[in-house]
């Protein structure tokens, strides 16, 4: 275990006798002080938050989308992999068939008849989009969505399907 | 009553005044300790004559909870443990199910691990040594520490989507593919770190008041800290070179060339010693990963293990077997047990795993190593002085999340 590489680091930090000049102390409060004058001339870093936002990278995991395929259909079947594969239990979905007149919107004859995350629940994983077959869900960098109650925080599908024509909410 | 009782007990035991002894609850939520810890201290003046230290008041039951959670759903478990590194806590567990699986994961993914690995240690030692600075009065230091930290931050949302929840890599492999800049950025990281580090020496390390606050405090012997089961960075300042990079090499840890810190008293200046030199190791750990990353792929050929590439499974049959399998049935280990340890910032993180073959862990257990550290708190805080109480408890760098788990 002790091999060669071992460093014992007694000698230069063991030296606990100060010398006069640390016992005196003055010159380490310039030193110090020479340290925080110098950072007195650099650019701040603090990010002025509402106003200006944190760099937030294209691979975020925030708010989900549920996205519609090119021709504005639903790709979510509702096969509830999803909820499957959630490990905080956000996810509640109520699979059926789709009625005949609303063939046109979806891909399949299965669909999600109600959708909800619960996004107090919600520990933004990422487990959903990963288990989804169909590229239905993805995990946004929309990060602020903060409520005054409860209950508008638990998601349905209406909020989280892509609008048609609306802004584009998905990464890859 | 039962007080006076207890008083003139501890009083007659101490050979203090019972009158002189006074209460004081050091948390669980105070603002110098550090997480939801409670030590009740009986002071006579400013000396500590008796502590009781509480825990639990953040116990979660991670252990039994994992047991209803396939294995990769218990890394997202994993992130909240050690906060501070939580990326560590991910690669252990990864590695202990694929210890329990029997995969070999292709050098690429150990090397990156190792390099998150030794990122993470660096912004754990950060806080800690900055934190130290902050409980003896130098709030300075601190900052300088959480700048370099904020863009240690940025790699990893990049590299992982969260900056604190990770859930970093899967079992068998990456989560994903590397990013394209990802040996840049970390260079780009390293390049400042040594002037800050030398910065925070230069207003701490050799600064009178900070010496005289450091020196002697709780200190503890070889023996004493081997008994309480201590590991990492507060053994190491003990004089005990064991550290599990070098005693039991995981994730390729064998091929770097680095040294282990030794410190000689275990007092509380040394344990803040070997985190400074430590930093330094792991820079020059994390240099030599980058210059030798190998290419490759970035999981392991388990297709029953690791989920299939997404495009594949929109078009080939086998990858959507694959992957409905993983999904639905879960990763099937074979019976057995296994127990992988890692050196995680604060010391040995261990990972115990049963299998019943099913989808689910058995049984777990997570040796985190600052419930080893907080056994031992009694005893270092008695006898000595309230002001040092502060000291020690950020120098041994409990954190509660995984202390408790
Ligand atoms: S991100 Fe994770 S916790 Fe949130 S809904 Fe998806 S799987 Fe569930
Ligand atoms: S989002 Fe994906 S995984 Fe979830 S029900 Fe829809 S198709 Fe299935």
């Amino acid at each position: 275990m002790a091999d060669k590489q071992t460093r014992v680091t007694n000698d230069p930090f063991r030296k606990y006798d100060l010398t006069l000049a640390e016992r005196l102390y003055l010159p380490a409060i310039m030193k110090g002080m020479a340290v925080t004058i110098s950072y007195f001339f650099k650019k701040p870093i603090t990010i002025q938050y509402p106003e200006e936002k944190a760099y937030v990278p294209h691979r975020w995991r925030g708010r989900h989308v549920l996205k519609r395929d090119e021709f504005g259909r639903e790709r979510c079947v509702g096969c509830q992999m999803c909820e499957l594969a959630c490990p905080a239990d956000a996810i509640t979905i109520q699979a059926g068939e789709v009625p005949p007149e609303r063939r046109h919107l979806h891909t399949t004859e299965r669909y999600a008849v109600t959708y909800e995350i619960d996004m107090l629940r919600c520990i933004f994983c990422g487990m959903c989009e990963e288990a989804c077959p169909e590229a239905a869900i993805f995990l946004t960098p929309f990060y602020e969505f903060a409520e005054d109650s409860r209950e508008k925080l638990i998601y349905t599908k209406d909020m989280l399907t892509e609008r048609i024509g609306g802004p584009i909410l998905y990464k890859d | 009553m039962l007080k006076q009782v207890i008083d003139k007990e501890i009083a007659q035991q101490y050979d203090v005044d019972e009158r002189d002894l006074y209460d004081l609850n050091l948390g669980p939520s105070h603002p110098a300790t550090h997480g939801i810890l409670e030590n009740r201290v009986k002071l006579d003046g400013e000396r500590i004559v008796k502590c009781e230290s509480h825990i639990g008041y953040c116990h979660r039951s991670f252990e039994k909870l994992s047991e209803h959670y396939s294995y990769n759903q218990v890394l997202t478990i994993t992130d909240r443990m050690n906060y501070v590194s939580s990326m560590a806590n991910n690669i252990g567990w990864t590695l202990a199910a694929e210890k329990l699986l029997g995969i070999e994961v292709p050098k690429l993914v150990q090397y990156v691990r190792v390099i998150m690995l030794e990122l993470n240690r660096i912004i754990d030692h950060l806080i800690c040594t900055g934190v130290m600075g902050v409980d003896s009065g130098a709030y300075t230091g601190f900052l300088y520490f959480m700048e370099q930290r904020e863009r240690a931050y940025d790699i990893i949302q990049k590299m992982t989507g969260a900056r604190l929840t990770t859930t970093f890599g899967r079992v068998g492999g990456l989560d994903r593919p590397l990013y394209n800049e990802f040996k840049q950025d970390i260079l780009e990281w390293l390049r400042p770190l040594p002037k800050v580090i030398k910065e925070f020496h230069t207003l701490l390390t050799r600064n009178r008041i900070f010496i005289e606050r450091l020196r002697g405090v709780s200190e503890i012997s070889e023996e004493r800290a081997l008994e309480f089961g201590f590991t990492g960075p507060n053994l190491r300042a003990a004089g005990v070179s064991y550290d599990v990079r070098k005693a039991d090499p995981f994730s390729s840890y064998s091929d770097f060339d680095f040294d282990v810190p030794v410190g000689s008293t275990g007092d509380a200046y040394d344990r803040y010693m070997v985190r400074m030199v430590e930093m330094e190791e792991s820079m020059k750990i994390i240099k030599q990963a980058i210059e030798n990353l190998p290419d490759g792929p970035h999981h392991a050929d388990v297709p029953e293990v690791y989920l299939p590439e997404k495009k594949h499974v929109y078009s080939s049959m086998e990858s959507m077997i694959y992957h409905f399998k993983i999904i639905m049935h879960g990763i099937r280990p074979p019976v057995g047990e296994v127990y992988q340890a890692i050196e995680a910032p604060n010391g040995e993180l261990g990972f115990y795993c049963v299998s019943d073959g099913g989808p689910n862990p058995y049984r777990l257990h997570f040796r985190s190593p600052c419930l080893y550290f907080y056994q031992s708190i009694e005893e270092l805080l008695e006898g000595g002085l309230i002001a040092d109480a502060i000291m020690t408890m950020s120098s041994i760098n409990v954190i509660a999340g995984e202390l408790e788990r």
